[in-house]
Parts: structure tokens; sequence; C-alpha cells
């Protein structure tokens, strides 16, 4: 029928072009989040980071407006994130798709990215593969990897141990963990002892904690979803004695947020964490940043989605500025490769050739700091990559 | 079926009967134009438009069963999902050709449904729905376990499909996806059309009412409810199937529990036992599932189910099922 889609592409093309006449004045940036579902309060605590940013700095850039769409996926649902990304594009005219709290959702809208030539800009999403996925995605979160590499070198290096058990949910980003903490530790010259899998919905962790106990390792490494389990963690770590100083334990920042901490208690003492983002971490940038944020939202705190998200927007700020105001998904793009700044978190830049976030790792232990147990920071290795990009090639 | 002593006239009787059943009605035909409304006044729309054609596919497949045979389900995911992952492993075994995928896929699922049919017609009622929830949620924790192979949480990445026909690409603005959903969907109506108005889908309904009748009369219904769960599992996986083509995607969320029962919610509110029920319950449901999450991304969810309630309490029968009364009210 090539009447009819002659027709319909008139339409469309009228469409388009009314959204393009319409971009002159905004830049029109699509966020896909899963608002609602179980990953809500991710999704929320990374656009309040997006809010901040943009009430810290005004909806102007390059004589430009800056309006924000919002989709909610109620993920994870990569078909979804797709349909919304070409909805987005097509329907909504935007100019950069943002969000992407979870990778499957990330990887599903990349080839919309590639398609529609538009900058992605992913705030969360943190399995390494996600930047590879299109030209057009830069990340301003984190990788498992990147955190998790450099920490198992640095156990093995500066925290003096020779003999680790890693003790992950079993799941991917929990395999992420696993592998690329024993890869750090082995290289250094560690040696792996055991390796359990916990499952991911309500686990009882007290026969897999005696596992462990068994094979009287100097420490044990684990990666747990945040929320409840935490807690329970904690709890069987205690009640069979593998605490520190006697056992050592590691984790990714998620085991002692200040959530899990405050439901942990004593018994989070001493755990030894590693994280991009430290909201105790004192610098006037971050505490600027932490009362603020504190102040926008009920004094709740800000987390590692809400850097994500508030530096997300950074990224599209500053490139917008460096391109003048030019939209086009290959400009947007050369602008953000190689750019760097100071972060809340500390310094952090773009690989201009992997298009992930380059940034410090903080390594932190809990101590109890005017009567309350916070992360302190112990010592920082500066301006880690992604240890897994090319390495495939 | 027929009863080896009725007269002739009785069985000619009950034939033209069953053929008068299956008459195409202006409303059918009226709907098939309108489905092609999208193409003209709402091209930005298409995407969606093809992710309801294969949710009124897979709802299709629930209404076979659910709705004509009586078999009560909450998790008919499993297949969908089945088929999603069939028709991804396939292309990256190296064959992407889509229709040959497509049928793949479903004769796959089909199969994976007669194995499980053997269980499902030996229960009734809430142990059946127990049976369903936890062979769904059992097949969601074997693709996460089995990660190495379908991606775990992450999806299954390297899904390549191929053109369809080797020319019409899969686009932006999502013509050829809903061209070809659209298609399989008819086709889907079809042949649910044919089981539905035939003597083997009137005695199905035979069982619905009364399961115990049927063998008195000499229908034996074991091996009928078999059949139509196998073709339910496979109508069910070529609608997965038909996701993955056209996103190339799959994840874990095809065998979600959520799934499950969003396409009993989208039966119920278009109305079961009704070729059409499950259609326009998925244009509703996610119609509405659109419009609501674009005007509060948060809590649109609530107003589904503010919509669920209404219609369960003002139209027991589903939205179909309260016009077709309305209709007959006003006949009268």
């Amino acid at each position: 029928m090539p009447t009819k889609s002659t027709l319909a592409l008139a339409i469309a093309a009228g469409l388009t072009w009314s959204a393009g006449a319409q971009a002159q004045e905004t830049v029109k940036v699509g966020v896909i989040l899963p608002y609602s579902g179980p990953f809500a309060d991710a999704a929320n605590q990374l656009d309040a980071g997006i809010k901040l940013y943009m009430q810290q700095n005004g909806d102007m850039v390059a004589g430009k407006k800056i309006e924000i769409v919002r989709k909610d996926t109620g993920g994870p649902a990569p078909d979804v994130a797709k349909r919304l990304a070409q909805e987005l594009v097509v329907r909504d005219g935007v100019d950069i798709i943002a969000g992407f709290a979870l990778t499957p959702e990330a990887l599903g809208a990349a080839d919309v990215a590639t398609q529609a030539k538009k900058l992605m800009v992913v705030m969360n999403a943190a399995t390494s593969v996600v930047t590879e996925k299109s030209p057009y995605i830069v990340r301003t979160s984190v990788t498992i990897p990147q955190v998790n590499y450099a920490f198992g070198k640095w156990a093995f290096e500066k925290g003096g141990v020779k003999q680790a058990y890693t003790l992950v949910a079993d799941y991917g980003p929990g395999h992420d963990a696993e592998k690329s903490f024993a890869k750090g530790f082995t290289e250094a010259g560690g040696t792996i002892v055991g390796a359990d899998k916990t499952p991911v919905a309500n686990p009882d962790f007290s026969a897999f904690v005696q596992r462990v106990k068994d094979a009287s390792p100097e420490a044990v490494y684990i990666f747990v979803p945040g929320g409840g389990q935490p807690a329970a963690i904690g709890k069987a770590l205690s009640e069979r004695g593998l605490t520190p100083p006697a056992t050592r334990i590691f984790g990714q920042g998620e085991l002692t947020h200040p959530e899990a901490l405050e439901s942990m208690g004593g018994n989070a003492r001493g755990i030894v964490t590693t994280f991009h983002y430290t909201l105790e971490r004192e610098e006037p940038l971050n505490n600027a940043f932490v009362a603020a944020y504190r102040e926008a939202n009920n004094s709740r705190s800000p987390d590692l989605f809400s850097i994500g998200g508030y530096d997300g927007m950074h990224l599209i700020y500053e490139a917008l500025r460096k391109t003048n105001g030019d939209t086009s998904g290959d400009a947007l793009v050369e602008a953000a490769k190689g750019m760097a700044w100071d972060s809340p978190r500390g310094p952090i830049s773009i690989d201009p050739e992997t298009r992930d976030i380059v940034q410090n790792v903080y390594i932190r232990e809990v101590q109890e700091v005017g009567g309350k147990l916070q992360n302190v920071i112990i010592d920082t290795i500066e301006n880690v990559k992604d240890p897994l990009h090319g390495a495939s090639n | 079926m027929a009863d080896p002593s009725a007269n002739q006239a009785t069985i000619a009787g009950t034939q033209a009967w069953i053929r008068r059943q299956g008459r195409w009605s202006p409303y059918e035909i009226a709907f098939w134009i309108a489905v092609f409304v999208p193409f003209f006044f709402f091209p930005t729309y298409l995407t969606l438009a093809s992710q309801i054609a294969i949710a009124a596919l897979f709802a299709l497949s629930v209404d076979l069963i659910l709705g004509y045979a009586g078999i009560i389900t909450l998790g008919h995911a499993m297949f969908f999902g089945l088929g999603a992952y069939a028709a991804g492993l396939l292309t990256k075994t190296g064959w992407g050709e889509p229709l040959t995928g497509l049928l793949i896929s479903g004769a796959f699922v089909a199969l994976v449904g007669f194995v499980v049919s053997f269980v499902i017609v030996r229960v009734q009622h809430l142990a059946l729905l127990m049976i369903t929830l936890g062979l769904g949620l059992l097949t969601l924790e074997l693709a996460n376990a089995m990660s190495w192979l379908t991606g775990g949480t992450d999806g299954l990445q390297g899904v390549s499909v191929w053109p369809i026909f080797g020319t019409f690409d899969y686009d932006l603005w999502g013509y050829t996806a809903y061209s070809y959903t659209l298609a399989v969907l008819f086709v889907g109506l079809l042949i649910a059309r044919r089981i539905v108005h035939s003597a083997f889908g009137l005695s199905l309904r035979g069982i619905r009412e009364n399961l115990n009748r049927m063998p008195a009369i000499g229908a034996p219904y074991q091996r009928r409810l078999q059949v139509i769960y196998t073709i339910s599992a496979g109508m069910a996986g070529v609608a997965g199937a038909l996701l993955t083509q056209t996103t190339s995607q799959v994840a874990l969320d095809v065998l979600s529990f959520q799934r499950s029962a969003d396409v009993v919610v989208m039966l119920i509110l278009g109305g079961t036992g009704r070729l059409y029920g499950g259609i326009i319950g998925a244009i509703i449901f996610m119609v509405a599932r659109d419009q609501l999450a674009g005007i509060n991304p948060q809590y649109w969810y609530f107003w589904i189910g503010i919509l669920l309630m209404i219609v369960v309490l003002v139209m027991p029968k589903g939205i179909l099922g309260f016009l077709a009364q309305l209709w007959e009210r006003i006949r009268r």
C-alpha cells in the first residue's frame, strides 16, 4: 500500500517538523525510570538528584530552556523502556534520553539511541557492558567491576588479607561483584578459599554463614541487594561470631548505607566497604550538596542514585554549553568525551574512549563517630577506570 | 460428538447452528477496519499499538483456556516467556528469519504446554491456581539461575532478527512492528475463531459449565482440555516470540508473575469467553496505562485498580459482556 504509507509518512514528517521547530527554544530531555514497582525508591532518589541540579542551576542553558519528560517503565522491563525511548524520540521529539536505573532497561533503549542518533545519559545502570551497546551512551554512575576490582587489589595489598571467602546474591550484579573482586584479589596474589551464592529473595543467611565459618577464612566478601538484607546478614554474622577484627568483612557500599547501618547497629562496626560515593565525606562541595538535598527532600539523605542523576544533569548542561545549544547526538557525545569536573563525590571525568566514568574509589570502614556509626574513608584509590572495557577486544 | 441414534435432521440442524455462530458479524469487520486507524491518525503510537497487539494475542490465548474451557491460570507468562526466550535464542544460533522463528518458538512452547497439560487436567479450582502459579514462578527462577543461557537479570544479549521477508526492517516509528504483529494477531484470531465455532469448541464450553456431566453424555474431558491447553500455550509462545522479534529484547520480566496477572486483568476488563474480550481488554489496559503513566509516572497503578473495581462491580461480565447485555435490552 504505497499510498497509505506515503500519507502516514507525510503526517509523521509533519509532526517531526513541528517538534523540530519547537526544539529551537527548548531542549527536551526524556527521563526513563522505573517510577513504579519494586525499584520506585531508586527512581525517586535519582529523580530528586535531577531536580536538585535543575533547582540550583536554573533551566536555561546556552539560551535554551531545559524541559524534562518523565516516563515510567514499572520495570525491570526492557521492552517497555525501548518503546518509551522510541516514543520519546518520535512523539515527544526529545533531544536527549536519560535516566536508566536498571541495566536491562539501558540495554533495551540503547538501539534507539543509535538509530535516532541521540545522546543517551545512563545515570545508574551499573553493568560494565552498557556503554558498549551504543556509541551515543555516556555513563555518570559507576560500574560494579570498577569499585570491586580495585577493592580486591586493595584487600591484598593494603588490607593485608591473604585469603578470602565470597558470599554474593545469586543474580547478575552479585555475579559481577564476585567475579571482579575475586579477579582483583587473586591477581594481586590472594586466594579465594570458597564461594557461595545466596537466593535473591528472602534468604536465610544462617546456613551460608555457617559454611563460611567452617572454612575459617581471614575475610569474607559480601554482596547483597539493599533493603532488609544487609541487616539480616549482619545479624547472622554476629550470631556466629564472624565479626571484625577476628574475621574481616568486606562488601560494596550498599551493605553499609545509612539506613542499613541503623538497622544493623553495633554488628556493623569494622565492616570495610568500597564505593564511589560517601555521604559523610568531609568536603565543602559534598557538604553543600548533602545539605541542599536534605532540605529539598524532607531530610532524606542522597545516595548513589541521587549522585548519578545529579552528575548526569551536569553532564547534559555542560555538553550543551560546549556545543552552544547544538542538540545533535554526535556533537553532544563529542562534547561529553573527556569532560572532567568536580562532583560532590570527588573529581570525575568521562573516559574519551569508552564514554564511561572515571572516578575515585573510596575504601571506608564503619566506625563510631560522635556516638553514631558511619562510613569513614580510610583510603582513596584515585581515577579508577572500569577494568572490563576493552578486555573483550 | 454425534449421537449414533440421532437422526440426520438433528445433525444437519446442529451443523447449521454452528455455521451460523461462526459467521462474521458487522462489528467484527468494523473492528478489523478500525485497527488500521493508528497508521493514519496516530503514527506516533505505532510502537504502543504493536505491543497492544502482542498483549491481545496473549490475552486471546488465555481466553481460550480460561474463558472457553474454564481452566483458571495465574502462570501463563510461563509460556509467553518461553516463547520469547526461544525466539531470542534461535536468533543467536544464527537463524534470524522471523516467520519461521515464530513457528519454531510456537511449536516448542506448545510441546512444553502439552507436557504440562497432563498435570493441569487433573486438578481444578484453587489447586489449579496454585499449580499454574507455582509453575510460573519456577520457570522464572530457572531462567534466573540459568544465566549462562538466558543472560539472567541483564537479559539476553545479541538478539538480532532479520527483516521480514528480507525487506521490511524494524523502524523507529514502528510501522513494520505494528503491521507484523497485527497480521499475526489476525491469524491467531482466525485460528481461535475456528476452534471456538466448532463442535470441539462447543464441547469445551460444556466442560466449563459442568465437568462431571460431559463424560456422562459421552464426551471425555481430559483429552479435550489437553488439546486446548496445548494450543493456548503455543499461541502464548507465539505472542512472546513476537515481543522478542519486534523489540530484539528478552529479559526476565517476560516470565514475571506481573505479566500473568496483567493478562488476566485484561481479560476480566474486556470480558472472558468472548473472542474479542481479551483484545478490547488489552487495548483499554495498555492505553490507560500509557496515558495514566504519562500524567503521573509514580501512581498510575492506583487508577488501574479503580478501573478494575468499577468494571468488576458494574459490569461483572466485562466491558463486552456489558455491551452485549445493553444491546439485548435495547432490542427488546
